[in-house]
């Protein structure tokens, strides 16, 4: 039964976010748990006035959107929510020497404008929305990534990456023919440790005797890391030279990259975020053996939706496994051979027999 | 009559820059198919409501230390990029030292700046070093640098070490300093000033009396006025380069204290990165002189605050920075003009005496 309600939110999770562009709510309800508004426990449910949302805004760290990854994805969950509700989205993006100062503006402006609800994308809104929140109480905020902004008007939207990377950390265990696996991520951000944490956790999991090698792009403030497609190739070329034959490139617009070197030298890389296999030129999709999935959309549709029914609840809200914030792809099929035994992780992850630790 | 004139080629040149930028912003907002004249006008009011002002000069208070730091080195044309490695690694300290510490408030504060200075002094004083007795351009150096303390920093700045990270945060910063090492903002009607706006006041005050009223300051400037002539004059470049470069790195080792300071209390991974291309601008734009980097500080920080609405109208933010850069570009162009129409209008004053004298 845990087996059955684990691949059936991994399903339905694909589901969701294919259907970010078709009708909402693909998966039949008798499919386990559907990824729509998960009722979960918080802390403070105080219930704000419901107005009728006209205008809801958008407030991106500063990669923005257009990374084709984690910014989109939750960008799409919050267009989804405007089409369905026929409201105006606007978005902003912070610029590279922002301070907390400019990140609470810039806010602050939206509210001023009657933007409600508002998202803000990235932890670094967390000390500036706490300002901001109490200076407009009635205006529902969510924010990505960040779980300590405590007011009544706040949302604290999270996924529980570890989980998610736990799986395709196994996909590689059960893969590699050398014993040795990558990990590239971004930047060494607290936040990235945590698909590590969980990617390593799998590996070993599912394969005891596998190493894996473990690289950063850049280094805080320097969040090149992010968006630097050549560093990517670079630093998995050298990992294939070492034999490591399969990567999990945590590495936003860098994965590319580290796509191009898988498919130049004919071996794995694993995706994130988004199912790059989708996305990827079809030169490079072969050799993507599969995506860990972050739904960032799940949480921005379902905080806009709770706005729009009256249903908002301030405090956290953890997008896990179990309620379909991630998971991992299975297009392209490389994965349908070990796909019960990832199903049976993801189960005892679902069910807590699994504890996927969060930093390395 | 001459000193008139000389005056007013000083303040055509940055208006005129400032001219040629906004007629640049209006032809980049036309092509990206925006209305030009209402989203300026919208910045601008935006831009001069009061709560926005003080905002704005918060914000121009780290570009001022910056841009001073910047004009420091200018002044023996040494590029000071290292202004973010020193800057950063300096707050960092300032902000270890002072969480770990608990003493009465102006003392606190007073440590806070102390090691804040001393760290970027110390940091800078690398670069010189090299600089002086390797010939290591000051360039390079700075920027390697930069890298070295983006490193050190990442590693002391893990919960493991010297760092916390709250549950549920993604954030990693150092342990809250005490309210006695905070400076309250000086209240307004439109909103608090940050309080450190006092120190960078001092600092331009300070850095104008040493240039002008002592023996340093006028090595310095005869350096860079003509370095070949001071030299024979007996002034050794060597000692004053380093000296510059470390004096450069103690003012950028201020740049984080007002937001460390004024409003976070902690070092964290959202303290900003590329103040020392903002600080390298305001120093240019400025000329060098503590009353001109602040009028650019200022102008800096307005165009940026301003930006906000534009994002907000849909127009993209980049704008923002091709007008900053253009702003820069043509302060230059206008300043090298006015120079030669200057030294034109010396030669021929010189002629026209020489003339006199013979008649």
């Amino acid at each position: 039964m845990h087996f059955r309600s684990g691949t059936l939110t991994a399903l339905s999770a694909l589901a969701l976010l294919v259907g970010a562009c078709g009708p909402q709510q693909a998966a039949p309800s008798d499919l386990g748990p559907s990824p729509g508004p998960p009722v979960l426990p918080t802390k403070n449910p105080v219930p704000l006035p419901n107005a009728s949302i006209t205008k809801i805004a958008v407030a991106f760290d500063i990669s923005g959107r257009g990374d084709g990854g984690f910014n989109d994805i939750a960008y799409d969950g919050a267009r989804q929510a405007a089409d369905e509700l026929g409201a105006e989205l606007r978005e902003v993006t912070a610029k590279l020497d922002d301070t907390d100062d400019d990140r609470a503006e810039r806010l602050r402006l939206l509210a001023g404008a009657d933007y409600d609800p508002i998202i803000a994308v990235g932890f670094t809104y967390a000390a500036p929305l706490q300002i901001v929140a109490a200076e407009f109480p009635a205006v529902h905020f969510g924010i990505v990534d960040d779980a300590t902004v405590n007011a009544p008007n706040v949302e604290g939207i999270t996924f529980a990456e570890q989980e998610g990377s736990f799986l395709v950390g196994a996909a590689a265990g059960l893969k590699t023919k050398t014993k040795a696996v990558g990990f590239i991520g971004a930047v060494q951000l607290p936040l990235l440790q945590k698909f590590e944490a969980g990617y390593t956790a799998g590996v070993r999991a599912a394969n005891p005797d596998a190493t894996v090698e473990v690289t950063y792009l850049s280094q805080p403030p320097d969040y090149s890391g992010f968006g630097d497609p050549p560093h990517g190739r670079e630093a998995a070329l050298g990992m294939y030279d070492n034999g490591v034959d399969i990567i999990f490139a945590a590495a936003g617009g860098s994965g590319s990259g580290v796509h191009e070197a898988a498919a130049s030298s004919n071996h794995w890389s694993i995706g994130v975020d988004a199912d790059e296999y989708t996305l990827a030129p079809e030169s490079v999709r072969d050799h993507i053996l599969t995506s860990m999935l972050k739904n960032a959309n799940v949480g921005t549709y379902t905080f806009v939706m709770s706005v729009a029914r009256g249903t908002f609840v301030a405090g956290n809200q953890t997008f896990g496994l179990a309620n379909g914030g991630v998971g991992y792809s299975t297009s392209g099929g490389f994965v349908a051979d070990i796909k019960t035994k990832l199903d049976a992780f993801a189960a005892q992850i679902i069910a807590g027999t699994i504890s996927v630790p969060e930093t390395p | 009559m001459g000193r008139v004139r000389s005056v007013v080629l000083t303040v055509v040149a940055p208006g005129a820059a400032l001219g040629l930028a906004f007629a640049v912003a209006w032809l980049i907002l036309g092509l990206t198919g925006a209305d030009p004249a209402a989203t300026l006008s919208d910045a601008l009011r935006y831009g001069i409501q009061p709560s926005t002002l003080i905002a704005v000069v918060n914000k121009a208070v780290p570009y001022y230390l910056a841009g001073i730091a910047a004009a420091i080195g200018f002044h023996l044309r040494l590029f000071n990029i290292g202004i973010d490695g020193q800057y950063r690694l300096a707050a960092f300290a300032a902000a270890v030292v002072g969480a770990a510490v608990a003493l009465p408030a102006p003392l606190h504060v007073a440590l806070i700046v102390l090691v804040a200075m001393v760290v970027g002094w110390a940091w800078a004083a690398i670069a010189g070093l090299l600089y002086v007795h390797r010939g290591v351009n000051v360039v390079i150096s700075t920027i390697m640098l930069n890298a070295i303390a983006t490193g050190i920093i990442a590693y002391l700045l893990s919960p493991l070490r010297l760092a916390q990270q709250a549950a549920g945060s993604n954030n990693v910063t150092t342990a809250t300093i005490p309210d006695s090492g905070w400076v309250p903002g000086i209240p307004t009607a439109a909103g608090d000033l940050n309080g450190l706006v006092a120190l960078a006041t001092l600092v331009g005050l300070g850095y104008w009396i040493v240039l002008h009223r002592t023996t340093v300051g006028f090595e310095v400037r005869g350096m860079g006025l003509a370095s070949r002539a001071a030299t024979v004059a007996g002034i050794r470049a060597p000692r004053l380069a380093l000296l510059t470069m470390a004096a450069s790195g103690a003012i950028a080792g201020l740049v984080g204290l007002p937001q460390l300071l004024g409003t976070s209390h902690r070092f964290g991974l959202d303290f900003p990165a590329g103040l020392a291309f903002t600080g390298l601008s305001v120093a240019i734009l400025g000329r060098n002189h503590p009353i001109g980097v602040a009028v650019a500080a200022f102008v800096w920080a307005f165009i940026e605050r301003s930006a906000q609405v534009l994002d907000l109208a849909g127009v993209s933010k980049e704008v923002v920075t091709i007008l900053q850069a253009v702003i820069v570009l043509s302060i230059v162009v206008a300043y090298e003009l006015v120079r030669r129409i200057r030294a034109r209008q010396e030669r021929r004053y010189v002629a026209n005496s020489v003339e006199g004298v013979r008649a």
